[in-house]
C-alpha cells in the first residue's frame, strides 16, 4: 500500500456496522462505512532536536525528502515497511506516535550505507536510523534490541581487553538473548568446521576461549575510555529529558498488544 | 610502472577476526606477501577497531580505537602505510582518518583519551590506510602477477564479492572514483583485475557491493539469511563456481548463512566461498593447504583438486 494512503487511512480507523438502521433506512455494511477523524494528540515539537542530540542524528535537518535512501535501502527490499525517508519525515514533523508504530523494525538497519552513498544532502540516514533506534530505547518505547545487546557484549569486551574473541562474543550474545545453542544450523556449522580443521587451529581457537586475547599495555587506554564514557553519560542524561522506563508486558492482553 | 615498489614494506593490521574465525585469511595473506616479496610488519600491541558495533555505542570511541592503531604504526614504528585485509578494519581506519580531519568534536575526544592513555595523539595524514587489494594491485599489479603465475586458475568461474565497507560511504575514500586506474565505488574492479591476471574467468555478477547483513548476522539471523541467499543464488545464476571474498565478516557470513539457508529455508546452494588471497596464493604456486583452503567451512578442496590447484 502506498505510504500516503497508509498514513491517512488505517484499518482501525475505518468504522462500519453490520446492522444499522437510521431514520428507518437500512445502512448496514459498506453503506455505513466512515473514517474516524484523525487527531494527533501527542505532537512532539522537540522530536527533531532529540534525535539530533544522539550520535548519528546530527544532520537530519538537511533532508529534503527525495527518497533516495528508501530507494537504495537493503532492508526496504526485504520489508517494504522499512522506510527511512518516511521516518525522517515523521521525526521532522514531530509525529511521535506515528513513528513509534514502527518501533520494532527500526533497529533492523544493517548499516550497509547504501542510503548514505545515495543521499544528495549528506543526511547520513544510516546514522539517523541508529539514533532513532537508541531514542526508542532511551524513551522506554522498546526493550533493548538484539542488535543493541550484541553491540554491548562486543563493546564491553573491546573496552575491557582491547580485543575480542569471536567465540566468546557469540556465546555471550546467545546467552543474554536466551537463545539455544542447539539450533540445527549451528550444530551443522560446527560439524563442518570440525571436519577439516587441523588440530593446531582447533587448539588455538580453544586456547583463545580460555586465555582471552588481550592487547598488551591496554590498561591506560581502557581507563581513559571509561572516564570518557562516564563524563559523556552525565551530559547525555541532561540532554534527553524525562525517560519512561520500559515495562515488560505481564497480562495476556499486554503481551498481545506488544 | 613507476609505482611497482610502492608498498614493498607496510605495517600490517590483521584485526580480531583474522586471529579468530578468519585465520585462513591471515595465513594466506602472509603467505601471498612472502611469495610476492612483500614485507609485512605487524602493528605492535594493536587493538580492535570497534568493527560495526562500538560505533553504535559511541562513534567517538570507535574513532579513538582506530586512531590508536594508526598512532602506533606512525609514531612508534615509523610507518607511513597501514595495510588491513579486513574490510571492517580498513573502513574504520579510513573513517577515523576522515573524522579527525573534518570533525572537531572527534578530534577533541581522541586527543583527550590519547593523552590519558599515555600515547601520542594520531594526527590526520600521518599514515595512508590501504586494503589488501590496493596492496597487491599497486605493488605488483596485473602485469607483475601474470609474470609470476605458476599455477593458472585455469578459467575458474569467479563471482567477485566486495561487500559494503570497501566502497561505502564514498566520502571516506577520497582516492576512489578518480578516473582510470583508480578503484570505483559503484563498480569496484580491483579483485576482478587481479584474479583475471591469475587466470580466472570473472562472471558478470550484479551483486558485487550488495549487503550480506553482516552487522546483524546473529542479532537478526533471518534477515541475514535472506540477504546471503540472494547473493549466493545470484552468483550461481551468473555461472560462478566460486565467490571470491575480501572481508572476513562477509566470508563467514556467507559460509554461515549458506548452511542456515539450507537447514532453515531448505534452499541449498553449491557455490564455494574462498578468500581472494587464497586464490592468488594458489596461482603463485602455493599449495591449497598452505593458504588454508582446508580450513574454510565452505569445503572447496575437491574443486581445487579438479582444477589442478591442490
Amino acid at each position: 500500500m502506498p505510504i500516503h494512503e497508509k498514513h491517512l487511512i488505517r484499518p482501525e480507523n475505518l468504522v462500519s456496522h453490520e446492522n444499522l438502521v437510521i431514520d428507518g433506512i437500512d445502512v448496514s455494511g459498506d453503506w455505513s462505512t466512515f473514517i474516524r477523524s484523525r487527531v494527533v494528540p501527542d505532537y512532539n515539537e522537540n522530536l527533531q532536536e532529540e534525535i539530533e542530540a544522539l550520535p548519528g542524528g546530527e544532520f537530519i535537518h538537511r533532508c529534503w525528502q527525495c527518497g533516495s535512501c528508501t530507494n537504495s535501502c537493503t532492508m526496504n527490499a526485504v520489508n517494504p515497511d522499512f522506510n527511512p525517508r518516511y521516518w525522517i519525515y515523521l521525526i521532522r514533523m514531530g509525529f511521535e506516535s506515528e513513528l513509534v508504530r514502527d518501533k520494532d523494525i527500526i533497529w533492523q538497519c544493517v548499516s550497509c550505507n547504501k542510503c548514505t552513498y545515495a543521499c544528495p544532502r549528506d543526511v547520513v540516514p544510516e546514522g539517523v536510523m541508529k539514533a532513532t533506534a537508541h531514542w526508542l530505547e532511551h524513551k522506554g518505547y522498546t526493550p533493548k534490541s538484539p542488535s543493541m545487546v550484541f553491540d554491548e557484549v562486543f563493546s564491553e569486551q573491546v573496552i575491557e581487553r582491547g580485543k575480542i574473541e569471536d567465540g566468546e562474543v557469540v556465546l555471550n550474545f546467545l546467552t543474554r538473548t536466551h537463545q539455544k545453542l542447539t539450533q540445527p544450523w549451528l550444530i551443522e556449522m560446527v560439524k563442518r568446521l570440525m571436519k577439516h580443521l587441523p588440530v593446531k587451529m582447533l587448539a588455538t581457537l580453544g586456547l583463545a576461549t580460555i586465555f582471552k586475547p588481550r592487547t598488551k599495555g591496554w590498561g591506560p587506554a581502557r581507563d581513559a575510555i571509561k572516564d570518557y564514557v562516564k563524563e559523556r553519560d552525565e551530559a547525555a542524561t541532561d540532554a534527553l529529558g524525562p525517560h519512561i522506563a520500559y515495562k515488560k508486558p505481564e497480562t495476556p492482553e499486554q503481551i498481545a498488544a506488544e | 610502472m613507476s609505482e611497482t615498489k610502492k608498498y614493498k614494506k607496510v605495517a600490517y593490521y590483521p584485526g580480531c577476526a583474522l586471529e579468530g574465525t578468519a585465520q585462513p585469511y591471515d595465513h594466506s595473506t602472509k603467505a601471498l606477501g612472502k611469495a610476492l616479496g612483500l614485507e609485512l610488519e605487524e602493528v605492535k600491541n594493536w587493538n580492535c577497531c570497534g568493527a560495526m558495533e562500538v560505533k553504535n555505542i559511541d562513534p567517538k570511541i570507535q574513532t579513538y580505537l582506530s586512531s590508536r592503531v594508526m598512532s602506533i604504526a606512525a609514531n612508534e614504528m615509523g610507518h607511513d602505510v597501514v595495510m588491513a585485509p579486513c574490510n571492517g578494519c580498513y573502513h574504520n581506519l579510513k573513517k577515523a582518518e576522515y573524522d579527525l580531519a573534518h570533525d572537531e568534536g572527534s578530534k577533541e575526544v581522541v586527543e583527550k583519551i590519547s593523552k590519558k592513555a599515555g600515547h601520542e595523539t594520531y594526527k590526520a595524514g600521518q599514515v595512508e590506510t590501504i586494503h589488501a587489494l590496493d596492496w597487491i594491485k599497486d605493488s605488483i599489479g596485473e602485469e607483475g602477477l601474470k609474470e609470476r603465475v605458476k599455477n593458472s586458475l585455469n578459467g575458474m568461474k569467479i563471482a567477485n564479492y566486495y561487500g559494503c565497507m570497501y566502497v561505502r560511504p564514498r566520502h571516506i575514500f577520497p582516492e576512489k572514483d578518480q578516473g582510470p586506474g583508480s578503484e570505483s565505488t559503484s563498480a569496484p574492479h580491483f579483485m576482478d583485475d587481479l584474479l583475471e591476471a591469475a587466470g580466472a574467468e570473472n562472471v558478470d555478477f550484479p551483486l558485487k557491493t550488495a549487503c550480506c547483513g553482516g552487522a546483524h548476522t546473529l542479532s537478526d539471523s533471518d534477515t541475514s539469511t535472506k540477504l546471503v541467499l540472494n547473493i549466493l543464488e545470484a552468483a550461481e545464476a551468473s555461472g560462478a563456481e566460486v565467490i571470491a571474498t575480501e572481508c572476513p565478516t562477509c566470508h563467514s557470513g556467507l559460509e554461515m548463512h549458506q548452511i542456515r539457508a539450507e537447514k532453515v529455508l531448505g534452499r541449498k546452494t553449491n557455490v564455494k566461498i574462498v578468500y581472494f588471497t587464497q586464490l592468488l596464493g594458489m596461482a603463485m604456486g602455493l599449495s591449497a593447504k598452505k593458504v588454508g583452503v582446508h580450513q574454510n567451512i565452505s569445503d572447496s578442496m575437491d574443486l581445487m583438486k579438479e582444477k589442478g590447484l591442490a
